[in-house]
């Protein structure tokens, strides 16, 4: 549309008054013409601003051809400026259409209050780590009740087994558990591999190297087979649980629920929960065992360890309460992983934004609780004495 | 109306389908600079899918779409770019981006398709935003904490960011109350008429069609079936059309008394 557009013109005519010095401008008429329109706002508004410190202006709009309310917006704007400064601005020469067009703007123009710079500093720092902790600590305890209404649900669905909702407990346990398997029995192999890999380094240099079986062992059984099990859950079906149950909340499905006299926490939150409760101890079976074969390949490869000696040394040397330790902590995971994927997917608002934040908030909340847990599980083992 | 005939958006023999269904077949249309065209039709008769086969969100199977004489269907990228700024579009939804305010989301086009000084764009984003008939107060608000009378209204602004000479409308009024619906009525025909907009309105309001349209279009059997002022469409003997137009809604909007 360039092509035929005429560029708006400014011309400026000035009256120079003698009697307040010979240098001061007492007035001005501004000639606007041509096309007043957005995409060239920007210089003609530098054109106005230019003559803006004068007393008296007069803004003759009579060789305007067009103008939108981008335009009307610049002429009103440089008056009002003029205004505030105690000076006077007339618009002379709009046609009829152009005067409704700026009385509308004029109407419109906010009464603009000046934005409060927000304060900084040391005093809004601390109170922003305040507000955090604070806010942390409420949905701590709000995820608390969230787990004390599940486990209510829970014990309801107990005394009255019929309202389980078995077809969606199956379909969670395929889907988290199942559908699961090729990603953490390769995870848990792979762990294998590298431990008795960097074990061999190591041990070598004493000679020690059968007890590759017991480092194997005892860190898989123990800790990483479950605990990588349980990360790989956290983002595989915690995330989801959160962006399928707040995709549902988002498009008010979950208050239609309750209109109907369903439960949310009976249909969706429970099956789950009991679905993830019941697979992570089988998964993390899964990748106890592959651990171990990647581990006794490797040994055997890097060692010479034969998958005989191995396996004497693993029942030998290696208590099963390695291995009864590491399946303990399973249902643990799996409630944390559950619950906070749930609640975060319930905590999700109107915005498609709040459903991409909670689901990446469920991922780091479920993987940072299960590792906070797993240490206290180590310490109370070491107490113990297992 | 009196002035001269300029369409500025002409359809030639559309077709549009989506698998075996087909939605249009065959649909003419022209729209003239200046005036406000309502398209109505019963559900599913493909008003929205219209409008959005103009506006280029929907690839028609067959057919000619020109705006300001350009086939849309076979102009360049560029040439498309340069035509779809000057049109805005309003979903019926508002369709705003719900991770902005509502007064980022007016500057967006501004943003992306001018070089406005940044307080200059606001100050723009915070006009539109009032003549939409918003409280300054909306224009810190994300989109999830308006209601969807004032989430429309931010639509409307966004689609008015730039002063188009086009707005496609879907359903401007659905879901607005009475005096909310008459008020955006009033708003775009105020507009229309100081901006010399065209507006293409998608809707079921017939208080919106008698109250601004100069034209309306009737979808149905596949086709624009007619087009016409209001006083043309209660002479229109097509059953639907008829019971469109003289039904006890209708009555109830004085439509059939005036005619």
């Amino acid at each position: 549309m360039a092509g035929q557009a005429r560029h708006p013109d400014v011309r400026q005519n000035a009256g120079f008054s003698l009697a307040d010095g010979p240098e001061t401008i007492a007035f001005m008429i501004v000639h606007l013409s041509g096309r007043l329109v957005v995409a060239r706002l920007e210089a003609i508004r530098a054109q106005v601003a230019a003559a803006a410190p004068v007393a008296d202006l007069t803004l003759d709009l009579s060789g305007v051809d067009a103008m939108d309310t981008a335009g009307a917006w610049l002429v009103i704007d440089a008056q009002s400026r003029i205004q505030q400064r105690g000076g006077s601005c007339q618009i002379v020469g709009a046609s009829p259409l152009h005067r409704e067009l700026l009385d509308v703007v004029r109407r419109n123009i906010p009464q603009s209050a000046p934005a409060g710079t927000p304060p900084s500093g040391l005093l809004d720092w601390l109170e922003k780590i305040g507000r955090k902790t604070w806010s942390g600590i409420r949905s701590l305890v709000e995820m608390l009740g969230f787990l004390g209404l599940v486990v209510a649900r829970l014990g309801g669905v107990l005394r009255h087994p019929g309202r389980l909702r078995l077809t969606s407990l199956v379909h969670h346990m395929q889907e988290i558990g199942f559908n699961a398997i090729p990603i953490v029995s390769l995870m848990a192999f792979l762990i294998g591999v590298v431990m008795a890999f960097q074990g061999a380094v190591q041990l070598r240099q004493f000679g020690a190297e059968v007890f590759v079986v017991d480092l194997i062992a005892i860190s898989v059984l123990r800790e990483l087979g479950i605990l990588l099990t349980a990360i790989i859950v956290a983002g595989r079906s915690g995330a989801a649980f959160t962006a399928s149950i707040g995709s549902m909340k988002m498009r008010e499905e979950i208050d239609a629920m309750q209109t109907l006299g369903l439960d949310p926490i009976e249909v969706l939150v429970l099956p789950r929960v009991l679905a993830l409760v019941l697979v992570l101890p089988l998964l993390g079976f899964v990748a106890d065992v592959m651990g171990l074969l990647g581990g006794a390949m490797m040994s055997w490869i890097e060692l010479g360890v034969s998958p005989g000696m191995f396996r004497t040394r693993l029942y030998e040397s290696v208590d099963v309460w390695h291995y009864i330790v590491g399946l303990i902590k399973a249902p643990v995971f799996a409630v944390i992983i559950g619950i906070v994927g749930c609640y975060e997917g319930m905590k999700v608002g109107g915005d498609a934004e709040s459903l991409g934040r909670l689901t990446s908030t469920s991922v780091v909340l479920s993987i940072f609780l299960v590792i906070v847990a797993d240490a206290l599980f180590s310490i109370f083992f070491a107490v113990v004495g297992v | 109306m009196a002035q001269p005939r300029d369409a500025i958006i002409e359809v030639r023999g559309l077709r549009t389908q989506f698998g075996s269904h087909v939605v249009h077949e065959g649909l003419d249309l022209d729209v003239y600079r200046g005036e406000v065209l309502g398209v109505v039709g019963g559900s599913g008769t493909g008003k929205s899918v219209l409008l959005r086969a103009i506006v280029g969100l929907v690839q028609p199977a067959a057919g000619h779409v020109s705006v300001f004489g350009t086939d849309m269907l076979r102009a360049s990228e560029e040439t498309r770019q340069k035509i779809e700024q000057r049109w805005g579009v309003m979903f019926q939804d508002g369709a705003l981006f719900s991770s902005l305010t509502v007064r980022e989301n007016v500057e967006v086009p501004m943003r992306e398709q001018t070089d406005l000084a940044p307080a200059t764009r606001r100050a723009l984003a915070e006009l539109k935003i009032s003549m939409v008939g918003l409280p300054p107060i909306a224009c810190d608000k994300y989109p999830s904490e308006l209601s969807g009378g004032m989430r429309k209204r931010a639509g409307l602004a966004r689609a008015l960011a730039l002063d188009p000479e086009i707005v496609f409308l879907d359903e401007p009024t659905a879901g607005l109350d009475p005096i909310g619906a008459s008020a955006f009525d009033a708003l775009i025909k105020k507009l229309q008429t100081t901006l010399g907009l065209t507006v293409f309105l998608v809707t079921h309001d017939l208080d919106t069609l008698h109250a601004i349209c100069d034209r309306i279009a009737v979808l149905a059997e596949k086709r624009v079936f007619v087009t016409g002022t209001m006083t043309d469409m209660l002479q229109v003997d097509q059953p639907w059309v008829h019971e469109y137009f003289h039904g006890p809604r209708a009555r109830a909007s004085g439509i059939g008394t005036k005619g």
